[in-house]
């Protein structure tokens, strides 16, 4: 995993470079049969099943988990985060919210539900099933997080500010590989992630189904990867630097349908 | 066990589509340096009678997914599919057609 | 009786213990064909060295995967009669990806999702009434990229 990022990293240093004009992905064909012909149901089904356990010191399920739309309505409540949650005080992503409520309804502890919140292809971990179960409950709807609270505002700018803040060994920032039209490394297409046009489509089809890993990435795993690339800290998982850039990527893409989960190269 | 298996048959056309998703590693030889780890044998039954007989190999993908077509069908057909890989495991699945 | 019955329990041990396999275990599985590192032997094994091309097979996949570990590849044949569908990748390590087999009302029509070590030719022989036909249709792959 590491040689991969490292080789992935090295590369990008040399083949950064605005390519030609914008022109419909060569990939559009592929990437449309393969989010048919993908298992992404069996994952959702695996999800559905740990929505319904009981588990912790409470033995609760996390049916009554309010994600934002009130207590157990799962229906678009995906396509409407991230957004600021009163009981907790916080502007919070699918991910963060889930540990909320695996901690209050299930009294579990952070660090046993963050022991293993990224998983592999041999096992997904619990997070990864769960985001996959509830995002496929918002396939259709319009993406509409929360803006017109003061924390979601501040949200939104503190994740603007970030989008372009140079940190790390090499001193990148996210616009050295997402802040323009037409980059590339390798044979991947960036995409440039402040333009609305660009981010709205691939917002709409996260978390998903990394077929080069077999594996289930979400958002939270997104940043993670990426702050890595960028050779920066660790981030910690559903802070506020990560949740402000999803806030950030998700408002930009505001209005648009949401058709995941998907599939990734 | 084997992991989730799921199925869905519905009637479409004049035909009835089937589509099978299946959990397994589907190693390679490459993969694992020479143990692999793979489904061999798939077979697809309606009302109890078996209509496909299926060979595969390990350049199947992981978590594999296929889908098939049966001339005609009605609703409440039996569709029942089972694997068997090169270890001698298996798993199965049934449903009837919407 | 008891001598028929210590038999019995002898072999479900022997069963559990993994040294005898159960019958379901010796479904067939055409392992020379599975095995060949050519499309020439792999068809050679089949039985369907020769094959006329035909355009009654449909190949539909995507032109350029963006990845070789799933591609989806959906194949129809319109040729009466058919019987039985090989898939092939020409350039895999081991051509032979599947084969199946139609009875009763199942129609020759198979999607399945193949890993393709790089682009290369797919082709598909069809069996119908004692002949063989093949097409075949290029899928680009694309090698190397950081994910996504």
């Amino acid at each position: 995993m590491m040689k991969r990022a490292l080789a992935c990293a090295a590369v990008l240093a040399l083949t950064l470079s605005p390519a030609a004009a914008q022109q419909k992905s060569p990939y559009a064909d592929y990437q449309k049969k393969t989010t048919e012909a993908a298992p992404l149901e069996l994952f959702e089904l695996v999800g559905e099943e740990l929505w319904k356990k009981k588990q912790g010191p409470k033995s609760a399920s996390l049916e009554q988990c309010d994600l934002g739309q009130g207590p157990g309505k799962l229906k678009g409540a995906y396509a409407r985060l991230p957004r600021y949650f009163k009981d907790t005080g916080e502007v919070m992503d699918l991910e963060s919210r889930l540990v909320h409520c695996m901690m209050s309804l299930q009294g579990r502890s952070r660090e046993e539900i963050l022991k293993r919140p990224f998983g592999n292809a041999d096992k997904p971990s619990e997070l990864e099933y769960l985001s996959m179960y509830v995002a496929r409950q918002s396939n259709g709807f319009k993406i509409d997080p929360g803006t017109r609270h003061p924390k979601e505002k501040e949200a939104y700018a503190l994740g603007e500010k970030l989008f372009s803040w140079r940190t790390g060994l090499w001193d990148f920032s996210c616009t050295s590989c997402h802040g323009e039209e037409g980059k590339r490394i390798r044979a991947s297409e960036l995409p440039q992630l402040d333009d609305p046009k660009q981010v709205s489509p691939l917002i709409a089809t996260w978390p998903a189904y990394r077929v080069s890993t077999s594996s289930l990435i979400t958002l939270q795993w997104r940043m993670n990867n990426c702050f890595q690339q960028m050779r920066t800290a660790e981030p910690i998982f559903g802070s506020e630097t990560v949740n402000s850039l999803i806030t950030y990527l998700t408002v930009k893409s505001k209005g648009a349908t949401y058709s995941g989960p998907g599939i990734k190269r | 066990m084997a992991g989730p298996m799921k199925m869905r048959a519905t009637l479409a056309g004049g035909y009835t589509d089937v589509r099978v998703l299946m959990t397994h590693p589907m190693a390679t030889e490459q993969q694992t340096k020479g143990q692999p780890h793979f489904i061999q044998n798939l077979t697809v039954k309606v009302n109890g009678k078996t209509v496909i007989e299926g060979e595969i190999s390990q350049a199947i993908s992981r978590n594999p997914v296929f889908s098939f077509r049966l001339k005609g069908g009605a609703k409440g057909d039996k569709i029942e599919v089972s694997w068997l890989d090169n270890k001698g495991d298996t798993n199965k699945t049934e449903t009837a057609v919407a | 009786m008891m001598q028929r019955r210590g038999l019995l329990k002898g072999a479900a041990v022997l069963l559990l213990a993994g040294l005898l396999k159960p019958v379901a275990a010796l479904a067939a599985w055409n392992k020379a064909a599975f095995s060949s590192k050519t499309s020439a032997d792999a068809l050679k094994s089949l039985g369907t060295p020769s094959a006329e091309a035909s355009g009654g097979i449909v190949i539909e996949a995507p032109q350029i995967a963006e990845n070789g570990a799933v591609v989806p590849i959906e194949v129809t044949s319109n040729i009466p009669g058919t019987t039985s569908l090989a898939v092939l990748v020409e350039k895999n390590p081991y051509p032979l990806v599947a084969k199946f087999d139609f009875m009763e009302s199942a129609l020759p029509f198979v999607k399945i999702n193949a890993k393709m070590g790089e682009t290369s030719d797919v082709r598909v022989v069809a069996t119908a009434g004692g002949k063989h036909y093949q097409a075949t249709k290029e899928i680009k792959v694309t090698i190397g990229g950081c994910g996504g």
